[in-house]
């Protein structure tokens, strides 16, 4: 199992002292931060891509080069790429880049956004989002697995004879994972494809999640790609840890209740009640992540969002820290113990090239 | 006998409050009415009052806590449902309001409603109709014709057989026609595919 953190990016006046980062020092940060995930043991560092303040991230395949320059074993991987108004084009491009560059620790999540304003600004109408996920999908799709390729659809100008380059590395397409909250149809979508499906998790009750990776699972085995035991699947979490719980709660209540994304609705005590929410010691973390398993199953990625509400970098760190020293661990050894055989892992470019599935891409190339 | 489900709800803030006290007056009458067409009415309150901080929660969280949620698909299961809204500032009440910006937008489609509000004073009574018509037009709900106010002077001395108690006598009648005739509600899964994936890709 791969366990990791994600970051959306943002830009945010710490409440407790009013201080607000620069970009430039926050974008530092996030190097940092990410850098320290491979220090403390974590496998995956993920960030997400946004348009607008106040996060900085509209360029995700830049910053994940500079920290693949900088680490070793890390995945990098994205939380979310906007699969709606970027051009597929231009996403297969970039992220076959990535992968050379950084030898394959490459996969990535794909998202609609769900920010009305950011649509307009790329030619592009909320109300279309899913069929603008299911169209420049099936073409992304299509440019990693064929060298040249001739399209039409709705939304973006034909193809004739269009190579996107560079090919994916050992033309092995960086794995891919659906994100959606509540869209039934983007669950269909990475059933059909046998690709990963990620549940953001953090901002919904257990029950809705539990729902959507059940639907998923349900129509991966339809497809063919085994048993739905056998579906890839991604959580987000989000904690706050310190040795002792009542200093976490103490000390994360100001950032919560200012929090951009929940902040002045529901108490601490409430969203940690209906939410993956864990504000504790490194126990309570344990004991909720893993009851995570009795309601979507077995499954192959646990990411934390840690760096987000103003935290200063130097908690997030220490964060880091005790999420490597006192949390994974466990979990990992837990993880391992419950999980049955059959279930896989996470493909990775490594697994993918052992599996030989570089034969398989090129027979579906000379189709 | 056939069962079918009433939901009624308040958005009364004091206690007791006139609004409740016309919803209660409004579901007796309609029980009553529908057991008389041979239909029980399995009857449901929800205090909007209660609910306050959860619809406000939702709002910024986007999900609903659990007593909402509870409330949120109680209306959506229910055969037909009776609102009462005190009016503020000349419309319902913002919490009135905010029960129904929260709920799913489809969840109220073809559902026999009941309007009906109360105020200090019957020149408010207009209320039903350039306020509350609108919004539940625009939910889509079938509205029963005939809809209910009530000042404080309908609730003063002698006035318990007065014109209030037909006008609810007349609404509580209409409503348990319409509920005596209907299909009990089908409540569709959220999470339910309405199309495979290659009709999906056809059909953009």
């Amino acid at each position: 199992m791969q366990f990791g953190i994600f970051s959306v990016s943002d830009i945010t006046t710490d409440p407790t002292t009013g201080r607000t980062p620069t970009e430039a020092q926050r974008i530092k940060d996030i190097v940092t931060i990410a850098k320290h995930a491979e220090e403390v043991g974590l496998d995956v560092f993920a960030l997400g891509e946004h348009h607008n303040e106040p996060f900085f991230s509209s360029s995700p395949t830049t910053t994940l080069a500079y920290i693949a320059a900088q680490t070793s074993t890390l995945q990098l991987s994205t939380a979310t790429t906007l699969i709606t108004t970027n051009d597929p084009v231009k996403i297969a491009e970039d992220f076959a880049m990535l992968q050379h560059l950084a030898d394959g620790r490459v996969d990535l999540t794909l998202g609609r956004g769900n920010t009305g304003p950011v649509y307009p600004w790329f030619g592009k109408d909320i109300r279309a989002g899913i069929p603008l996920a299911l169209e420049n999908y099936a073409l992304l799709h299509k440019l990693w697995r064929q060298h040249t390729v001739d399209w039409q659809g709705k939304f973006r100008t034909p193809l004739q004879g269009f190579t996107s380059t560079p090919r994916p590395l050992d033309e092995i397409p960086p794995f891919v994972w659906h994100g959606s909250i509540r869209s039934v149809e983007i669950a269909e979508q990475a059933a059909y494809y046998g690709d990963g499906f990620f549940a953001n998790h953090i901002f919904w009750p257990a029950s809705h999640t539990q729902r959507m990776v059940g639907l998923y699972r349900q129509r991966f085995e339809h497809y063919g790609h085994g048993s739905a035991d056998q579906a890839i699947v991604g959580l987000g979490g989000q904690v706050f840890l310190r040795k002792n719980s009542q200093d976490a709660v103490k000390e994360f209540r100001p950032y919560f209740d200012n929090a951009p994304v929940y902040g002045h609705g529901p108490s601490l005590e409430d969203f940690t009640r209906e939410t993956p929410l864990t504000v504790g010691s490194p126990q309570q973390v344990i004991d909720k992540t893993l009851g995570f398993r009795e309601y979507v199953g077995d499954y192959q990625r646990q990411l934390f969002l840690m760096d987000h509400a103003g935290l200063p970098v130097k908690t997030v760190l220490e964060q880091l820290d005790l999420l490597g020293s006192e949390v994974v661990p466990v979990l990992r050894k837990e993880f391992a113990r419950l999980k049955p055989a059959h279930v896989p892992d996470a493909p990775t470019h490594a697994s993918l090239l052992a599996a030989g599935n570089t034969a398989a891409v090129k027979e579906e190339v000379k189709a | 006998m056939k069962q079918r489900k009433l939901v009624v709800i308040s958005a009364g803030l004091s206690q007791p409050s006139s609004t409740r006290l016309l919803a209660d007056q409004l579901s007796a009458a309609a029980a009553g009415a529908a057991t008389r067409l041979g239909v029980t009415l399995d009857v449901q309150f929800i205090e909007l009052r209660d609910l306050a901080h959860e619809i406000t929660d939702n709002m910024l969280t986007g999900f609903p806590g659990t007593s909402l949620k509870q409330a949120q698909e109680a209306v959506t299961a229910a055969d037909a449902l009776i609102t009462v809204t005190p009016v503020f500032s000349a419309s319902y009440s913002g919490l009135f309001k905010s029960f129904f910006d929260v709920l799913d937008k489809d969840a109220l489609v073809d559902k026999p409603v009941l309007l009906a509000a109360t105020a200090g004073t019957a020149r408010h009574s207009l209320v039903l109709e350039h306020a509350l018509r609108p919004l539940f037009s625009y939910l889509r709900a079938a509205i029963i014709p005939t809809s209910v106010f009530a000042a404080s002077d309908d609730w003063g001395a002698n006035s318990v057989e007065g014109p209030l108690r037909a006008r609810i006598d007349r609404a509580a009648a209409e409503l348990a026609r319409v509920v005596e005739r209907r299909e009990p509600a089908v409540v569709t899964d959220p999470f339910a595919l309405t199309a495979d994936f290659e009709d999906m890709l056809k059909n953009l």
